[in-house]
Formats: structure tokens, C-alpha cells, sequence
């Protein structure tokens, strides 16, 4: 987790719950491509997993599973039986199970999903049901698994035109997010859910109590950097934030790049070597003019308004 | 990350270190250093809450939780206000939010849920779609039927409905010793429970599927609901037409009575879907299509523990007792005892969900 930094806003993914006290929450829809990213992450958690506990059981178990291979003729000892029960137990408990009780917990997200920073929500601000993870968790059966079937017992030509049928099936599901604005899927539609970032980010330290901000006095130099009217009038919002971004990332060329281009700006003379000080207290000053002014309602989003 | 003099200006303990407060320049960032200690607080107790629920938390934070969330909430509206500082607002949107989820999140564990789901949920869910399982009964009913009237007509029609690997030799003009062999009993237990996962598992996966395709209006589960029930015609035809229909019916109602009754009450529920989507009424489409996914999704879920049950009869019972009085005593008894819990069970004091989300942060 790094620093706070502000996700730029898109607003064709905002949204707003109205929680039952009424408070107002932005939730931004979860992007497609990242809602796809997490699929890929959770199938390969899955076949990596399945994968893991098969050589287990082959490393423990080496002699049953060799008896396995006789089970079609009906000579099996009980304990090769009961590992049989418990691979097709475990590959329906992978098919069904894995989402589900993921979807569950308290973070509402399998693990596939909480690395790509996403989650399940109810759709609206509503509580989230355990109804509605099953519900569109089944759906996901035909979304995925049964296409992937279908496409997995192509290639043996016994099954005719399974493999088109089912690639078909999948293009169409894979392709209905596309055609809502909530990116839902089939299983959002029904369950009443949709998927949400759930950003984690850290607070990040006030700038405002840290070097020239205070003061406007540099450290290194003692120089006193003031800015007067005109030369806070210039810049907007947008520029504030992008200059926050910047002294927070701390890059050393960025901050010298941004310190030539304010001072050329303003028609100051651009030093060198105090750079930092400098963007710092005309951070903090070109904040409290901009604060202030939104404290009487004017607001400047950037520098051409 | 920082610069260096940065990093030194305050150290990140477990809990904040009481800022400067009178040393920040800007009334926003006062503001936001007064109130970062209940910030950092809420933050810590949702933390705990997403990795390991309720249990991790202990009852003062717990108590201050509802007010904690409520001063987050409330910092948020007004440092949209008055702060332009990009990373607070940031950090508190996301705050809020997640703390949003536990407060609000689900009240009841999993398996709170599923005591909930046996003692009232399910056979409440059932009973809400009574109008799809007599749809759907209907359609079964007359499946078989058109399964039994296609074979009588023209016996080529029992290949076109039973995949030759289900029908082994079991086929019109097979004699009535081979068919009654094949209703017959298996002397040890050896293999019969690896057989009772895969049924399992083949015939949770079709109900999943007939549920599933509700989702295009209906139609499909029904289809999948004709073509299983014809193949169940076609075979009833079959051993009628060999004298063996009583013995066949004792030996099919063993786990059919289950069994069948879930793939009914599945198709139901994926017909309730593509019923409530075709026809919503005054609610929009989509909060149709979720209100009822919701109630079919129940329904499903005690599908799936039914389909666990017929496996179990399926591979111990009809395939060990002998005799089609026995066979129809113990189907009965399954069928008899679904039927009244269904529609007979009407437990007092089940929670309703409306009532359990109107009590909110109260």
C-alpha cells in the first residue's frame, strides 16, 4: 500500500449510495478489464491449488492412486474409495465452493478480486445478502464453467459442434457487461449486485505542517518565499492537486521540472537547489487562497476557468 | 517514498502520534488533525472486522463503531467542502466506504444463515413459487407423456431420446430377463459410494443448469425439463411394454422421489426468474429479476442438499434393498416427508428481511 494518492475521478464509473442515514458514498464501478483480471488471477489460484493437492495426495497416497486405474473393474480397496469420494467432493466444492463462501466474508471478494482492489456490493446501497452471493454465484455456471466444458470436449470432434455452440455461449456472456452501464453480468443482474474498487488507501502525512509550508521559510536557505495576489491567482484546483501529487512523490527532476515552470509562469527567477522549500510554501499559499475562496462558494477548478 | 526531512516529522506508531496541530498553516488541515485519531481508530476496528468478522473485535470498539463511521461520514461532507488536499479526501472516501461495508455488510454468519434456511427459509422460499412448480409440473407431467406417446408410435424414437451410453443394453426388444437385471440389487458395498459423489455431482451440476438458464425467460429450463422428463417416458414405455412397470416404478422411486422432485423444484426456480424478468409488473426489470434470484437462489441451495440425499438413496438403498414393497416404502416416505415440510412447515418468528434491514444502524 503506498501513500494517499487520489484516484483521478472517472466519472462515466461514478455512483453514489445513499446509506439509510443518508450520507452520500461515491462507489466507482469496477472497470471491466480489472474485473477480468480477477477471474484470470482466481482460475489460476484455483488450477494451482487443485494442481497442489493432487501431488499432495499422489506424494502420500502414491499406492491408491495407482489403484485408481482398477476401479473401473470394481476391485478397489475402501481407502482408494474414499479418496475417489474426495477428489469429486473437492473438484465440486472448487466449481461451487470457491466463490461462494470468498463472496461470503466480510470483504465481499475472492482472492482474485481483493489483489485487483475490487468487491461484491449490493446494488442501490442495500445490505448484501447471503441470497444474492449464491444466487449470482450459480449464474456463474453457465457464464463460464459450462462453455468451458463445452470448449474443453471439443477438440475430440465427438461432440459435433459442441465447441461452436459453446464458444458462442461464451462470447455472449463474457460480452454482457459491455452492454450495461454498471458493467453487471448476467449473475449481477440477478442477484440485484454489482462489483465496486474498494480502494485501501493509507492516510497520507497533512502537507501543510511539514517544511516552507508553515512558514514559507525554507529550511536549507532561511529564504522567505511570499506570493502575492497575482501570482496565486493563476493557477486552479486541477494544478493544486497535480502539485500535491508531485511534492508527495517527492521525484527530485519532476519538482526542479514543476519549479522552473511556476517560477516562468509568475515571472520569478528560477534559483536552483531549493527547489522543494520553494513548491511547498507556494503549495501551502496557493491552498489557503483557494480554500478560502471556497469558503465564500468560488471556485476555480483550473487555470483556464 | 518521502523526503528525508519528511520521514522524521512524525513516527507511525500503532496509534497516531498527536500532530502539531497549532503548527499546520491551513484551517483544512487543522481540520483534518483534529479529527485523525477517530479517523485512524475507525480505520484499525474495520481492519480487524474485514479479516475476521465480529469475533476479533472487542465491545468498546464495538460500541463506538456506529459513531465512529457516523464523524467519518460526516468529515467526509464537509472536507469536501472546504478541503482541496486530494490525498485526505481520498483517504476518507475509501475510509468511509469500507467501514460503509462492515456496518452494513451481512448481520448473520454462515451458518446463523443456513439454521435460518432449515428452520423456516426454505420451505417459505418453495412455497413463494408455487405458481412455477405447478407450471413446472405441468410441463413434466406432459413431457413424459409426449416421451411415452413418441416410443409407442415408433419405437426409433427410444435412440433419439437416450444417449446409447444411459441405455446400455436396456432397449426395445431387449428381453424382460435383461431388463429386470437390471433393476436387480448389487451384493457388497464396494463402489457404491464413489458412485453416490459422481451421481452427486452430475445431478447438482443439471439442477444448477435448469435454474441457471432461467435467466433467458424461462424457456430453456423448461426444455431441459421436457427432454429429461420424455427420456423418463420413453423408458417407462419400455418396461411397461415387458410387464415390468411395478418393478421399474419401485426401483425408480427409491431416489426418485427426491431426486426428481429437486430437478422440478430446480426448473421452477429458473422458470421464477424468467417469469418475474418477462413479466415485472411495477418494478423495473432489473429489481424484478433480483428479487426473485434471490428467492430462487434459497430454493437452490436446498436443491442441491436434496440432490445430496438422492445420490445416498441412489447408490445405497436401491442398489442393496430388494423388493418393490420395500423400494416404494422407502420412496414414499421421502416424498411424503418433502411434501410436508414444504407445505405443511410453517415455523413462527421467521426473521423477515425487510423488517432486518429497516433496524440499519439503529
Amino acid at each position: 500500500m503506498s501513500a494517499a494518492i487520489a484516484p483521478l475521478p472517472t466519472d462515466k464509473r461514478q455512483r453514489t449510495l445513499i446509506t439509510p442515514e443518508g450520507i452520500a458514498i461515491p462507489v466507482t464501478i469496477a472497470s471491466r478489464g480489472s474485473r477480468m483480471g480477477a477471474l484470470v488471477l482466481d482460475f489460476l489460484i484455483l488450477i494451482f491449488g487443485l494442481i497442489a493437492i493432487f501431488v499432495f495426495l499422489a506424494f502420500v497416497a502414491e499406492g491408491l492412486f495407482e489403484e485408481m486405474d482398477n476401479a473401473v473393474e470394481g476391485a478397489i480397496s475402501g481407502a482408494a474409495e474414499f479418496l475417489i469420494i474426495l477428489l469429486i467432493l473437492l473438484i465440486f466444492m472448487a466449481r461451487y465452493g470457491y466463490f461462494l463462501t470468498m463472496e461470503l466474508g466480510p470483504r465481499g471478494a475472492t482472492w482474485g478480486k481483493r489483489m485487483v482492489g475490487i468487491r461484491v456490493a449490493a446494488r442501490g446501497g442495500g445490505r448484501l445478502t447471503p441470497e444474492a452471493i449464491i444466487a449470482r454465484n450459480l449464474l456463474r455456471d453457465i457464464e463460464l464453467f459450462m462453455p468451458l466444458i463445452f470448449l474443453l470436449i471439443a477438440p475430440s470432434g465427438e461432440s459435433g459442434s459442441f465447441g461452436l455452440a459453446g464458444m458462442v455461449w461464451f462470447m455472449v456472456f463474457m460480452a454482457f457487461p459491455f452492454f450495461n452501464k454498471d458493467a453487471m453480468r448476467a449473475g449481477d443482474v440477478i442477484a440485484g449486485t454489482w462489483v465496486v474498487d474498494a480502494p485501501r488507501t493509507r492516510l497520507a502525512e497533512a502537507l501543510s505542517t511539514q517544511g516552507a509550508a508553515v512558514q514559507g521559510t525554507s529550511d536549507m536557505t532561511g529564504a522567505r518565499y511570499e506570493f502575492g495576489e497575482e501570482e496565486l491567482s493563476i493557477y486552479g484546483e486541477h494544478e493544486l492537486q497535480t502539485l500535491e501529487r508531485m511534492l508527495r512523490d517527492a521525484q527530485p527532476e519532476a519538482l526542479s521540472a514543476v519549479h522552473a515552470t511556476i517560477c516562468r509562469k509568475i515571472g520569478w527567477d528560477p534559483g536552483a537547489g531549493d527547489e522543494r522549500a520553494f513548491l511547498e510554501a507556494f503549495y501551502a499559499q496557493l491552498r489557503a487562497r483557494l480554500e478560502g475562496d471556497m469558503r465564500f462558494g468560488k471556485r476555480k477548478a483550473d487555470k483556464f476557468s | 517514498m518521502k523526503a528525508p526531512t519528511i520521514g522524521s516529522w512524525f513516527t507511525r506508531g500503532e496509534i497516531a502520534a498527536p500532530a502539531d496541530i497549532e503548527g499546520a498553516a491551513l484551517r483544512s488541515d487543522r481540520f483534518r488533525l483534529e479529527r485523525e485519531g477517530d479517523w485512524r481508530r475507525l480505520e484499525q476496528i474495520v481492519i480487524r472486522m474485514e479479516k475476521g468478522g465480529l469475533r476479533r473485535v472487542d465491545d468498546e470498539d464495538l460500541l463506538a463503531l456506529p459513531t465512529l463511521y457516523r464523524t467519518a461520514a460526516s468529515s467526509l461532507s464537509v472536507a469536501r467542502e472546504t478541503s482541496l488536499d486530494a490525498a485526505t479526501l481520498g483517504y476518507l472516501e475509501s475510509l468511509v466506504q469500507r467501514a460503509w461495508f462492515q456496518v452494513y455488510g451481512p448481520r448473520k454468519g454462515f451458518f446463523a444463515w443456513l439454521r435460518e434456511f432449515f428452520f423456516g427459509g426454505w420451505s417459505r422460499a418453495v412455497r413463494e413459487i408455487w405458481l412455477d412448480i405447478c407450471i413446472a409440473l405441468f410441463v413434466c407431467v406432459a413431457g413424459a407423456v409426449v416421451g411415452w406417446l413418441l416410443v409407442a408410435q415408433n419405437s426409433d424414437w427410444y435412440y433419439r431420446l437416450i444417449p446409447i451410453g444411459l441405455a446400455g443394453d436396456r432397449g426395445p426388444g431387449a428381453s424382460r430377463e435383461t431388463l429386470l437385471a437390471s433393476l436387480g440389487t448389487e451384493e457388497s458395498t464396494s463402489g457404491l459410494s464413489t458412485f453416490a459423489a459422481s451421481l452427486f455431482s452430475n445431478n447438482a451440476g443439471v439442477c444448477i443448469l435448469a435454474f441457471a438458464l432461467g435467466f433467458a425467460f424461462g424457456i430453456p429450463s423448461l426444455m431441459l425439463l421436457v427432454h429429461n422428463m420424455a427420456m423418463l417416458g420413453a423408458i417407462l414405455w419400455l418396461f411397461s411394454e415387458a410387464g415390468l412397470i411395478v418393478e421399474f416404478s419401485a426401483w425408480l422411486s427409491v431416489h426418485g422421489t427426491t431426486e426428481l422432485f429437486g430437478i422440478l423444484l430446480s426448473g421452477a426456480a429458473g422458470l421464477h426468474i424468467g417469469r418475474s424478468m418477462a413479466f415485472p409488473g411495477e418494478r423495473s426489470v432489473l429489481e424484478a429479476a433480483s428479487i426473485s434470484g434471490r428467492r430462487s437462489a434459497v430454493v437452490m441451495v436446498g436443491v442441491v442438499i436434496m440432490m445430496v440425499v438422492a445420490a445416498i438413496l441412489e447408490a445405497f438403498p436401491r442398489q442393496l434393498v430388494e423388493g418393490a414393497q420395500n423400494r416404494f416404502i422407502i420412496g414414499g416416505t421421502f416424498g411424503v416427508f418433502w411434501l410436508a415440510y414444504f407445505f405443511l412447515y410453517f415455523p413462527s418468528g421467521g426473521i423477515v428481511d425487510d423488517l432486518d434491514d429497516a433496524e440499519g444502524l439503529a
